[in-house]
């Protein structure tokens, strides 16, 4: 039987401290989490107020045009419940201009706009606040690559990176995230109706199972259809596993010399710290 | 005979020598008021962990002249002290080392002989392997040292035991790895199982110091532990706190043990010798 149940006290734990350590060492007292109203990123937001202090944290609100009422409303219940600061910087004018430019744009280009445009408010406003980016990416969205790379991606450290999405949903309630951001359908709120799960083609419950036992039990496609999954989804997800690696690297550098930076120079961000 | 045994469960710098030394002193003086008579620093405790490309700068000798064995050889005159530090050879191979100083002078360094290469851990890329493993004499009975994934290893604890280690100390760097409904990590537990094991096993004393803090994305976890001969354990330190966990070693326990459980006594080592050359020659099993 597959079991994602985690001890939330210890999780919370490991990442208040991960967040304490790795700003401080980089020497910033604050941080700075875009808050959408979804699950992801009300999470980052309660445990980035855990780690540092609310008045610390900054959440950043940054509605478009057609967003959500609800995503604003429950992402003002995350800033009332945890106390951090925060701030509305709406989009619509960042990224209009070049949906008017391009009028045939498909849905996925505005939206990676959007997320690009998101990531361009979000790094000024840490300049402006004098913090790092929190990231809110969690295990299954980085493993199938449902995110926008230099968008949605982009921070300066990731609490969730190694949490499932049904672990995510798992610790934002025991942290006490608001009930309407935990029971609503995951979106990234691109467009109206948008829903993840009817966008990725299967759930988070069945994917996630799935991903846990190819990824962590390091289990062969064949053993997985052996456990029970169905054939083409195991294929399905294999090849986006793949398929997104790059959304999971550095650009490769042509090597050239004897020292190179990704190859054979080797530090920790932590160098000297 | 009695003495108090001190694990400092601690954070460093990563590749800055002297911040961490200066901790080291500032612990020393403080486990000396404390009472302590043995302190023991977890693996790397003079460097840090993941050096990659920082180890051959961070490398010291474990001499006198050394400008951060110095003040350490200075300070072992109050405690005895154990200290993680990467280590150069006069041939500059680099090391993860262990010292055990005691009166000023050093009187044992352990190599590390298991570098993991593997998951996570990358050691066999930047260090040289150690390539023994001895007990030696000190003022509290004979000791063994190892350093983390050495004592993943049943052969060093037994090699040691059987030179007449009465007291293991074992040091780590361990990142933590693992969760689930359980309330510790699983890389936790499983430490914490052998090391009980080690000390039933050999009716012997483990000392586990373990550092804390974060290293980019990784976690060490603490929970330094000290087990009797009997297997159980004696002291705890907290997960996750900097902090000095203090304890009362008995070494009558050793007596009393043995004289109930004589596996020691018992053991057959003429056969394991005999059964090992045979294994490693590739010989029959008649």
């Amino acid at each position: 039987m597959i079991d994602l149940t985690i001890c939330s006290d210890l999780v919370e734990r490991v990442l208040t401290g991960f967040l304490a350590s790795e700003i401080r060492r980089q020497g910033f007292q604050r941080a700075l989490v875009g808050l959408s109203g979804g699950i992801d990123s009300a999470l980052s937001c309660i445990l980035a107020a855990r780690a540092l202090g609310p008045s610390n944290v900054l959440a950043v609100r940054m509605p478009y045009r057609t967003s959500s009422p609800d995503s604003l409303e429950d992402a003002q219940q995350v800033i009332e419940i945890t106390g951090v600061q925060s701030v509305t910087i709406p989009i619509t004018e960042v990224v209009e201009p070049l949906f008017e430019r391009f009028p045939e744009m498909s849905a996925m280009r505005r939206g990676n706009i959007m997320a690009r445009a998101r990531m361009v408010v979000l790094y000024d406003q840490s300049a402006a606040f004098d913090g790092l980016v929190v990231g809110t990416g969690n295990k299954t969205e980085i493993l199938l690559g449902y995110t926008t790379l230099y968008g949605d991606s982009a921070c300066a450290l990731n609490p969730l990176g190694d949490l499932y999405k049904t672990q995510v949903r798992q610790l934002a309630r025991d942290l006490g995230a608001p009930q309407s951001v935990l029971q609503k359908p995951p979106s990234a709120d691109l467009w109206a109706g948008q829903t993840d799960e009817a966008e990725l083609g299967f759930t988070y419950a069945e994917v996630d199972e799935l991903l846990y036992l190819l990824v962590d039990q390091r289990y062969t496609p064949e053993q997985c259809v052996q456990a029970g999954f169905a054939e083409d989804f195991v294929q399905r997800v294999v090849r986006r596993i793949q398929r997104n690696q790059f959304k999971r690297v550095l650009p490769p550098i042509a090597k050239l010399s004897n020292r190179t930076v990704g190859y054979d120079f080797l530090y920790l961000r932590d160098w000297g710290t | 005979m009695e003495f108090t045994l001190c694990l400092a469960q601690i954070n460093t710098c990563l590749g800055v020598l002297q911040p961490n030394l200066e901790k080291h002193l500032a612990l020393a003086e403080e486990a000396r008021r404390f009472g302590a008579e043995l302190l023991i620093f977890p693996e790397l405790s003079l460097t840090g962990y993941v050096l990659q490309d920082l180890a051959s700068t961070v490398a010291c000798r474990p001499v006198a002249e050394d400008a951060f064995f110095g003040p350490l050889l200075k300070a072992s005159r109050n405690l005895d002290l154990v200290v993680g530090f990467v280590e150069e050879d006069v041939r500059s191979r680099f090391f993860i080392s262990a010292a055990y100083l005691s009166r000023g002078q050093v009187l044992h360094v352990h190599r590390k002989v298991y570098l993991p290469t593997y998951g996570l851990f990358d050691e066999g890329r930047f260090f040289a392997w150690g390539d023994g493993v001895r007990a030696f004499d000190t003022r509290f009975g004979r000791v063994g040292m190892l350093i983390c994934e050495d004592f993943w290893h049943a052969s060093l604890p037994y090699l040691l035991w059987l030179d007449g280690a009465d007291l293991l100390i074992f040091t780590s760097a361990s990142p933590g790895r693992g969760v689930s409904a359980a309330p510790e990590l699983a890389s936790a537990r499983w430490v914490d199982s052998i090391c009980r094991s080690y000390a039933g096993l050999f009716t012997t004393f483990v000392a586990h110091s373990n550092r804390v803090g974060f290293e980019d994305g990784l976690h060490f976890w603490g929970g330094a532990g000290v087990y009797d001969p009997d297997g159980e354990m004696i002291a705890k330190g907290p997960y996750d706190e900097e902090v000095l966990t203090l304890v009362e070693l008995d070494l009558d326990q050793l007596h009393r043990t043995r004289t109930r459980l004589p596996l020691l006594r018992d053991e057959r080592t003429a056969l394991v010798q005999r059964e090992l050359a045979r294994i490693l020659q590739g010989g029959s099993n008649d």
